[in-house]
């Protein structure tokens, strides 16, 4: 567990720093869709946090719901537009929930752990579904971002969008990867493997699971007015519904659980993947997709993550 | 026959008039022991005479239906494990309960994460700036001195899963000796251990808990180990402390030849009553 950089994160790190330099020479669609996949590997980095944990949320679009519709009601009801306050509010208001429901979710386990995410993130789309003023099911378009008062329209929005997305990204994993290695990070695995071994050494189960599940519904904050301010429109169905919990999980199991940086390659890919299929099967790319599943569980079932980190490890006796 | 003394002079843990019952059965008929500092006792009894029990209610898995346990003065009967682990009392288990996934030098390291942040590994005092480094050495010379003292160096990088059943006693133990603390209750150490290799391991761990100044309690079944290692031993049956002494003595006796050694099958006088 040495401190020094994780040779993988190094790259990944150098691969932002490209992308933010590059932006501008990258097609529009290519922009979008790094900056949609920035987003939702934030979210699915949470994810990974509690998969680490033994925790499997089938109802993280919770956290990227409650972070897009902040940045989205700041953005267009009260006229605040900077990108970066409106990340910050997304942040800031999963991170309030997901303090408070970890107090609940931090007692249950499994299955259990499981639906009860769930059950809270189809409350959450049942409220927006009914909420008239925050367009019902048809949602809400954004209006044009500004960032530190510059106004950002067209292409300029599109880099800017995609800039802010990598510079978080970079933020995140540098903060996840420095978390795991400090003494309460460092006790996921072991409550996954053992949680009778932990509460003997003397460390709390549940506040380390609080502690994983607040930190998981803030990165899904984030993650969530990132994909608002990408996409520029949110609504109940593509942010709230269980199916997108679904794929969130979906992208969590391509990832793995055992690198930082695996979520948002996994998100990339995913992205990637549902574009071409959209291309080339519009009316069965979910097919694709399963398919696609099918052949990473077979071949790669600990993820992108497993092939990103190896453990130079004797064999057994 | 002994009986079941309490001897407080100097008692670092002292139960007092203990009960537990499951359903009929008594697990603990009124015992009261006092385990002096710095001492090695053994617990010796036949399956479900009331020995993981006993261990169960001072580590707080169990809350006793009656009786209190203090610890170094302190009532502790109602505390978790987690708060009582922190206060000093660590235990393994009779089935190693270690991070499977994880390699030994892993298992070790998130022990040292968690008692350093329990404040169980002394103070930091180093400056504003080198504290990161300092307390990264000092993990690192901590983990190596447990690695030597429980002998696991050669096992670092492998994972627990993998790990041949006398080592997983030695990292169990390991892990709960990583905090430093006063009181240490083994469940039976050598189950599971050939017999070429239970005196090498209860050698290295006898000597890596005197090392550490540390009051001794563990469950066993082997006489020979008990007879070798134990101070004290405290017999139990049916829930009750049927015997309390020194080893020679305590073996000799004759409802412990009969009861716990297994020389006759017959109930000593009194002793079904808590049934």
């Amino acid at each position: 567990m040495s401190k020094r950089l994780d040779p993988a994160l190094a790259v990944f790190l150098a691969l932002l720093a490209a992308l933010i330099a590059f932006a501008a020479w990258l097609p529009a669609w290519a922009q979008s869709l790094l900056s949609i996949a920035l987003a939702t590997g934030m979210v699915v980095l949470g994810l990974t946090l509690l998969m680490r944990t033994g925790l499997v949320s089938f109802g993280q679009s919770l956290y990227l719901c409650l972070g897009a519709y902040a940045a989205g009601i700041l953005n267009s009801k009260y006229g605040v537009t900077d990108m970066i306050i409106a990340v910050g509010a997304g942040a800031l208001v999963a991170g309030v929930v997901a303090f408070l429901l970890g107090f609940l979710m931090a007692t249950y386990r499994h299955i259990f752990f499981a639906t009860l995410s769930l059950a809270f993130s189809m409350i959450l789309y049942g409220l927006l579904v009914k909420s008239a003023d925050l367009g019902s099911t048809d949602g809400f378009n954004l209006t044009a971002p500004t960032i530190m008062g510059i106004k950002l329209e067209g292409a300029l929005s599109q880099r800017y969008k995609l800039i802010l997305g990598a510079v978080l990204a970079a933020i995140a994993t540098i903060g996840l990867w420095r978390y795991l290695r400090t003494p309460l990070g460092r006790l996921a695995p072991a409550i996954r493997d053992n949680e009778l071994r932990v509460e003997y050494m003397g460390a709390s189960v549940r506040h380390a699971v609080h502690v994983k599940y607040t930190i998981a519904g803030l990165l899904g904050g984030i993650g969530g007015a990132l994909a608002a301010l990408a996409v520029g429109h949110i609504d109940p169905d593509s942010m709230a519904y269980w199916t997108v919990s679904g794929e969130l999980v979906f992208i969590a199991v391509l990832s793995g659980s055992a690198s930082v940086i695996a979520p948002f390659l996994a998100a990339a890919v995913f992205e990637t993947l549902r574009m071409l299929a959209h291309d080339y099967s519009p009316n069965t790319w979910q097919l694709s997709l399963g398919a696609a599943m099918l052949l990473l569980i077979l071949f790669l079932p600990g993820g992108l993550a497993s092939v990103l980190v190896r453990r130079s490890r004797e064999p057994a006796p | 026959m002994s009986t079941a003394s309490s001897r407080s002079a100097a008692a670092v843990l002292q139960a007092r008039n203990l009960r537990k019952q499951f359903g009929a059965v008594t697990a603990a008929g009124d015992i009261s022991v006092g385990i002096e500092r710095l001492s090695v006792t053994g617990l010796i009894g036949s399956n479900g005479a009331g020995k993981t029990t006993f261990v169960n209610m001072i580590t707080g898995y169990l809350k006793p239906d009656s009786g209190t346990i203090e610890f170094d003065g302190r009532d502790i009967t109602t505390l978790t494990p987690r708060a009582i682990t922190r206060l000093g009392i660590a235990r393994s288990f009779q089935i190693p309960q270690l991070y499977d996934a994880l390699s030994v030098e892993e298992n070790i390291l998130v022990a040292l994460g968690t008692a350093a942040r329990n404040g169980q590994l002394g103070p930091a005092t180093a400056p504003r700036g080198q504290a990161s480094r300092l307390a990264r050495q000092q993990e690192e010379q901590a983990l190596a001195q447990i690695l030597s003292q429980f002998q696991l160096r050669d096992y670092r990088v492998r994972l627990a899963r993998v790990l041949p059943q006398g080592v997983r006693k030695a990292l169990d133990i390991a892990l709960a000796m990583v905090a430093r603390p006063q009181v240490l209750l083994l469940d039976e150490p050598t189950s599971g251990v050939s017999s070429e290799e239970k005196f090498a391991i209860m050698d290295m761990i006898m000597t890596a808990l005197a090392q550490q100044g540390v009051t001794t309690l563990f469950v066993e079944h082997d006489m020979e180990v008990v007879s070798r290692y134990a101070q004290r031993v405290l017999a139990f049956y049916d829930g009750r402390v049927i015997a309390d002494g020194e080893p020679k003595r305590v073996l000799q006796d004759d409802d412990v030849r009969r009861y716990v050694v297994g020389m006759s099958h017959a109930a000593p006088a009194g002793a079904r009553s808590h049934a």
